[in-house]
């Protein structure tokens, strides 16, 4: 096994561990009776879980006048909750596929949740256009299927059908991803349960045993769907930016908006990983696998992709100036001093200032501080959309059509409910899957956690990263 | 459970040195060697066990050219021959509108055939159980078996000997 060993990285497993503590320790949670901590979380959740299938219910019977948009502002929060979501949904797949071509092995201990907070994000996610169509039976008709109506296609030219082929492939290739990562583990709970468990987790892990040729294939599997999960993961955020940017409205129509939103969406993601990282390895006692390494390395990302995102904030002020175009002037103008100032100014104090108390590393290893900035930045990438969509809606190109959105308390149900149905899904998830991926710890033990203490223990740490300085030194 | 017939002899390991060891050893000792089972990758025994390079990839990328055309002629289709309208005063075959769902496609039918392709040829799914040697395989165990199918009692403790010393901390027999 040739494995470089570097001298100045932290080992990523704490805590002297063997393979079969790793199995032990990893394997725990689904194994127990919940934790009074848990069910409080589930029942909580549960009740905005409820809420949230009043408000749909509501929506869906009374119809979108029982949300406040009107004539000129005909997207609020509904779309904003939709790229907030699909902006947080972009962590996972960036952490399981661009972190594996790019062999950062940190991410062994936070990839699993991060993939299933992906696929959860993107259920609450997709629910938002749908409930906005008012006439949800009508929701298949964005499928271009043999019909009887023609058969009559959707428009392949509209940005918000590509948006259908960009969220649901995001969807399914992050499942898939995701579960071909579990189905080794699943194994494990499997070879461990008894009773109806050993049903349950025998069905779920789809017969793995374990062969050579088997974890071969499931290699080159993974490695080939990191691949296309990369541009994937990048188009996503691209083609829901295209939204906005094809569109004729200033403040929308900007070509900057494709990186720009990528980069927010990373961020985003990044900050609801940390807020969940924090209290499960807290919770699910994984403060060995999930360490303060792995915290700094998401912060340092979250301080860059908060950086580009400041930039591009910036960009769009200075752009907005230098055009000499009127109405660009006009729309930015307004997002700054116009009726929605407040939402501008939170969004810069959250997503750009605040993130910046991460260039010193003992704050990025802070974990109250870390955990408070990750809700900051969750409700600023929150702002950022209100203000894109609310803030440049309201000022269209007729005065006298001006106007100002503030929601109902259906609408407000419907945010705050699909905060309900993220988490019970995610807390259900702690208890059925192992939250970290047992077997890719276990693979990266000896490389990474020097702290190994089974047998063959490689050279010390210390020593081997001399060796490798040594070696370096001759070429 | 579906029933393989195979009398089995296996060896566990500690550990993947040790597993990896032993497999060179068998090598050496032209011992036919049925499989391994290990909790995780190991890296190196691709090789030594003379596996050769999986050809996934290729069917991916077969399949993702089947999504490539499947997207971009559908909406070529559509768009000059089914049903041509006009959007916003461009052609009728407007191809770099087709861009994004034509790759969105490519990506999907990669994935789904890739991954429907991976359980096939694993002989796995939902519902299948497929039998399994040692519970600890998928824990902590590396599992270097041996089908012993109409061997006399001599080339199977010749086998066992060899396990016991290559540092299997367990040998045991199975039928599955």
């Amino acid at each position: 096994m040739s494995v470089v060993i570097s001298g100045i990285r932290e080992p990523l497993v704490l805590g002297n561990k063997t393979y079969h503590q790793i199995t032990e320790d990893i394997c725990a949670p689904t194994e127990r009776v919940p934790s009074k901590a848990w069910i409080i979380a589930f029942v909580i959740a549960a009740c905005f879980l409820g809420m949230y299938l009043f408000a749909v219910t509501w929506t869906i019977w009374m119809g979108i006048g029982s949300w406040n948009l009107n004539r000129t502002i005909n997207w609020g929060y509904d779309i904003t909750n939709f790229v907030w979501w699909v902006g947080i949904g972009h962590a996972g797949t960036l952490i399981s596929a661009i972190l594996l071509l790019f062999r950062q092995k940190w991410r062994t201990g936070v990839n699993r949740a991060a993939e299933a907070m992906t696929i959860f994000a993107v259920i609450c996610a997709g629910q938002f256009p749908i409930i906005h169509m008012g006439r949800v039976w009508m929701a298949p008709f964005i499928f271009p299927y043999p019909n009887t109506r023609g058969p009559l296609w959707p428009n392949f030219n509209s940005p918000l059908f590509w948006d259908v082929f960009a969220i649901s492939t995001y969807f399914t290739v992050s499942l898939l991803f995701w579960y071909t990562g579990l189905v080794p583990d699943f194994a494990t709970v499997r070879d461990r349960a008894i009773g109806w468990r050993k049903k349950l987790y025998n069905s779920l892990a789809f017969g793995w045993t374990g062969s050579a040729k088997h974890w071969q294939r499931w290699e080159y599997l993974s490695l080939v769907l990191a691949g296309i999960s990369t541009p994937l993961v990048l188009s996503v955020h691209t083609i829901v930016s295209f939204d906005f940017a094809t569109s004729v409205i200033p403040g929308w129509h900007t070509t900057i908006f494709p990186p720009y939103f990528v980069a927010g969406a990373i961020f985003s993601g990044f900050a609801m990983v940390q807020t969940l990282m924090l209290i499960c390895r807290r919770v699910l006692n994984l403060q060995d696998y999930i360490t303060l390494e792995h915290i700094e390395s998401m912060n340092k990302v979250i301080l860059l992709t908060g950086t580009v995102v400041g930039i591009a904030y910036l960009t769009e002020l200075f752009i907005s100036w230098y055009s000499g175009s009127l109405w660009e002037g006009f729309a930015f103008y307004h997002r700054l001093f116009g009726p929605y100032w407040w939402s501008y100014f939170g969004m810069m104090f959250c997503n750009v200032l605040s993130p910046q108390i991460f260039w010193k590393k003992s704050w990025r290893r802070n974990i109250e501080l870390t955990f408070l900035m990750s809700i900051f930045i969750n409700i600023g990438m929150w702002f950022e959309r209100y203000v894109i969509i609310a803030s440049t809606l309201a000022r269209d190109f007729l005065p006298s059509s001006w106007s100002y959105y503030s929601p109902t308390w259906v609408e407000i149900c419907l945010f705050l409910g699909s905060q309900g149905l993220f988490f019970t899904c995610f807390l259900i998830f702690t208890r059925v899957a192992p939250v970290v991926a047992i077997a890719e710890v276990k693979s990266i033990l000896k490389a990474a956690g020097n702290q190994y203490a089974g047998k063959n223990t490689m050279p010390s740490h210390h020593d081997h990263s001399h060796e490798e300085e040594h070696d370096h030194a001759h070429h | 459970m579906k029933t393989l017939n195979k009398e089995v002899l296996f060896g566990l390991y500690d550990d993947e040195t040790d597993l990896l060891n032993a497999v060179n050893a068998a090598n050496k000792a032209h011992l036919d060697i049925m499989d391994v089972y290990t909790p995780f990758p190991v890296h190196g025994l691709d090789p030594a066990l003379g596996l050769a390079e999986s050809r996934l990839h290729i069917a991916g990328f077969v399949y993702g050219m089947t999504g490539t055309l499947t997207g971009f002629g559908f909406m070529t289709w559509v768009f000059t021959r089914d049903w041509p309208i006009i959007f916003g005063g461009k052609p009728y075959w407007s191809v770099p509108a087709f861009i994004p769902v034509t790759f969105e496609l490519t990506v999907l039918f990669a994935a789904i055939g890739m991954v429907v392709t991976f359980y096939t040829i694993c002989g796995m799914g939902p519902g299948v159980t497929n039998p399994t040697l040692h519970d600890r395989i998928t824990d902590d165990k590396f599992c270097l078996a041996f089908q012993t199918n109409g061997m006399d009692a001599e080339e199977i403790n010749k086998l066992k000997n060899f396990l016991s010393t290559s540092n299997a901390s367990e040998v045991h027999q199975k039928n599955i």
